[in-house]
């Protein structure tokens, strides 16, 4: 039953990560993304997968896809129907689930949080029901994959599993906010594992909707850097598989790190503008270290929401420096959307998965663009690759909305 | 073990605005009558059941926030207005106040509207309408209404997603994390919409507006009624196909009886609602579909279901009620309520 719950765990069990997928521009999988945003690299370029020629701006950070998608249980014409969304949540799954070991197997929460869903194809699906409106190929097919519960679905399908499927669409909090379900439904027993993370691809409509509000920039995405004048779009997908540390353990799984704490609230100031005193973000960032059972001074490292517009990073420059105290001068903060772009509903699965790395492989994920510090921001912004021991990260996703989302990993070790 | 009880209902439908004028429609249980909805480029138009303008401008709209909003925010704000006013007028329960709004299609007039203006021209599409094409764009409106909001989230899914919305926010009160907390289902419909129903389901009407249930642990502001129980959510997959969900979601409930009202999600298509029918078909309790008298109002559908059950139970027509919900394309779920008498506020 969904409930009432059966039993609450009089003590919360500790959950670890044992799988972890990610598809960015940077590359597919752990070891092409660990490089990337280890040495910084941006992977920005001309948008290919629609026209922006009556756009501001031209470029974002597009994921080349491969030719072929990994065996899984998808028969061979239902992988050629999926979209580039499906393409990108299906590769980070298959990763995760390979990392983790898991069988395919029932009752696995899928927890997912994405922005579009299957936007291109409703894009499609709109183009010609407008343009030949007495043709109907396809047409059902698209008005059913458009769904991202749809897409959740197929991802079980191709891994073999089922269980309940949760989709959390909260703008640009998404994903952190599915992990940070899926990370409370351990905790409260209400699952012993969940597979999640978020998913967005690029699609025209929202490339055109950032690009009509200006937020886009015509220069150099530079977050938090005096001369930021907005943000670049990206796409991709992270998927993680978080179980027990009891569950692991009798496994015998590598354990890639541990989720120890998610904090969430909501900024009620406008619809696509945060609080100036950023007083949401900085109750997300301590409701987080309270269910860690952390203070500022245990992180390591920020990796912050960081979009590059001027409104966001002052007023989360802000709220970390609030929270912060004493400890900003020497907080380590960057981020990792100066390299691949804001992934919008998948944002804050990557940039956990990011966290991961860093903490995993112990380095920090620099900025290598940023160029001139704003007096707004006194915490050291990460401008250079360096090694670094790093013990836990903290990660921010805040979205349209107003949901502001912050979650904590400890280094396994 | 947490209790749960239901402190408030609202309605937005095409039956009107409001928990009554939805009850009087279902009460008269004869379908409402079918508006045409010009598609362009087809000569026959298509059918819908489109939510009547108010009475009465809602005083919600003067807020500023709303100003330039499309109708999906109108509808799930009313309902969730009425579903919390009671809990608001007698300053029922003091703390935070959970918000779970639940959409399938979610804010389609605008984010039509946008994307017709990027094909025609992106350099002069409307920065305007698109923030409000945004999924969690009615949620955060709603929120900025309410007090003391701090926990939101905006789930999709098909219809059934509702109920795993209400299960989410009962949850959110075991756990302590709210004091009240608030599920909402919104829909507006275009005639893209329209034309996507009628490609999947042929028969099916589609409808708009919205429903909310307000969840609380305190009795003393609860309408008497009892959340008991929220079942699995029966994923279809490959190897469990919707009539198999809908029997494993039967499955978890009780056998009927003539005081236990069965609410079910069965609309105007044989084919579509085959699985739930014959998940119900030795059910020997009273029945009520709202779908066949409000049309297909996609996730409002089983928010109008969760509505009407409650009402039903707290105006004492019946000691319980089990609401059923075999979504299209996702899962299989159903919840049940029941009357307590010593919980009435």
């Amino acid at each position: 039953m969904l409930f009432p719950a059966a039993c609450l765990p009089s003590t919360p069990p500790r959950v670890v990560v044992t799988g972890a997928g990610i598809v960015t521009a940077l590359g597919l999988g752990w070891q092409p993304n660990a490089e990337g945003f280890r040495a910084g690299r941006t992977a920005f370029r001309p948008v290919s997968v629609f026209d922006v020629s009556r756009q501001r701006v031209k470029v974002a950070a597009e994921v080349d896809l491969p030719g072929r998608l990994p065996s899984t249980r998808l028969n061979a014409r239902d992988v050629a129907r999926l979209d580039r969304a499906s393409r990108m949540l299906l590769l980070a799954a298959h990763e995760a689930q390979q990392q983790s070991g898991w069988e395919a197997s029932e009752n696995l929460p899928l927890v997912l949080g994405t922005t579009a869903g299957g936007m291109s194809d409703g894009e499609i699906y709109y183009r010609q029901a407008v343009q030949t409106p007495l043709r109907h190929r396809r047409q059902p097919t698209r008005a059913l994959r458009y769904q991202a519960q749809v897409q959740g679905r197929t991802v079980l399908d191709a891994l073999g599993f089922s269980g309940p499927i949760c989709i959390i669409s909260n703008a640009c909090a998404s994903g952190t906010n599915a992990i940070g379900h899926a990370w409370e439904l351990i905790r409260t027993g209400r699952a012993e594992r969940a597979l999640t993370g978020g998913y967005d691809a690029l699609s025209q409509l929202v490339f055109a909707g950032f690009d009509s509000l200006q937020t886009l920039s015509p220069t150099t995405c530079r977050p938090f850097d005096a001369r930021r004048d907005g943000l670049a779009l990206g796409e991709g997908a992270a998927i993680v598989a978080l179980e027990t540390l009891e569950g692991a353990r009798r496994r015998g799984a590598a354990i890639l790190g541990e989720v120890i704490g998610y904090g969430t609230t909501l900024d009620g100031h406008h619809l696509t503008q945060p609080h100036p005193d950023g007083e949401a973000a900085l109750t997300a960032m301590k409701l987080a270290c309270a269910t860690a059972g952390v203070t500022p001074g245990d992180i390591d490292y920020v990796n912050a929401h960081g979009t590059g517009t001027p409104l966001n990073d002052r007023a989360e420059a802000l709220a970390i420096q609030r929270w912060a105290g004493g400890r900003t001068a020497s907080l380590a903060v960057s981020s990792t959307k100066a390299g691949i772009g804001h992934l919008l509903g998948a944002a804050g699965a990557v940039e956990m998965v990011v966290c991961l790395m860093a903490l995993r492989e112990q380095w920090l994920p620099p900025e290598t663009a940023f160029d001139t510090p704003d007096p707004a921001c006194s915490f050291p912004v990460v401008r250079a690759p360096r090694d670094a021991h790093l013990n836990v990260a903290l990660s921010n996703s805040f979205g349209f909305g107003g949901v502001n989302a912050t979650l904590i990993l400890r280094r396994w070790a | 073990m947490s209790r749960v009880f239901v402190s408030g209902l609202g309605a937005v439908s095409p039956a009107g605005w409001g928990v009554a004028a939805l009850r009087e429609a279902l009460d008269r249980g004869e379908p409402l009558p079918t508006q045409p909805f010009a598609r362009p480029g087809w000569k026959r138009p298509l059918k819908a059941r489109l939510v009547p303008a108010p009475q009465q401008r809602p005083a919600f709209l003067l807020n500023p926030r709303l100003r330039r909003t499309s109708p999906i925010t109108h509808y799930a704000a009313a309902a969730a207005l009425e579903a919390v006013a009671g809990l608001l007028q007698n300053n029922g329960v003091a703390g935070p106040l959970g918000l779970v709004v639940c959409l399938q299609s979610g804010c389609v007039q605008f984010s039509h509207r946008f994307f017709d203006e990027v094909t025609i021209d992106a350099a002069t599409a409307s920065p305007l309408l698109f923030p409000e094409t945004v999924f969690a764009a009615p949620t955060s409106h709603v929120a900025a209404l309410l007090p003391t909001t701090p926990l939101a989230y905006t789930l999709m899914g098909d219809a059934a997603g509702f109920l795993q919305g209400m299960a989410l926010g009962a949850q959110w009160l075991e756990d302590g994390r709210v004091a009240a907390c608030l599920i909402v289902a919104a829909e507006e419909t275009d005639w893209l919409l329209a034309d996507a129903l009628w490609h999947l389901e042929h028969a099916a009407v589609i409808s708009a507006g919205a429903g909310a249930l307000c969840l609380s642990m305190a009795p003393h502001v609860s309408l008497g009624v009892e959340l008991s129980l929220v079942t699995d959510a029966f994923t279809y997959t490959a190897s469990r196909n919707r009539t198999q969900a809908a029997q494993a979601m039967r499955q978890q409930l009780p056998t009927g009886s003539a005081i236990e009202l069965l609410c079910t999600g069965q609309g105007d298509s044989p084919r579509a609602d085959a699985p739930e029918t014959a998940a119900w078909r030795n059910w020997s309790g009273p029945r009520l579909s709202p779908k066949r008298v409000l049309g297909e109002g996609l996730m409002a559908a089983p928010a109008w279901q969760c509505v009407a059950a409650c009402d039903a139970v707290a105006r004492r027509q019946y000691g319980a009620a089990i609401v059923s919900v075999v979504g299209p394309n996702q899962m299989a779920i159903a919840a049940r309520f029941e009357r307590n008498d010593q919980a009435q506020g």
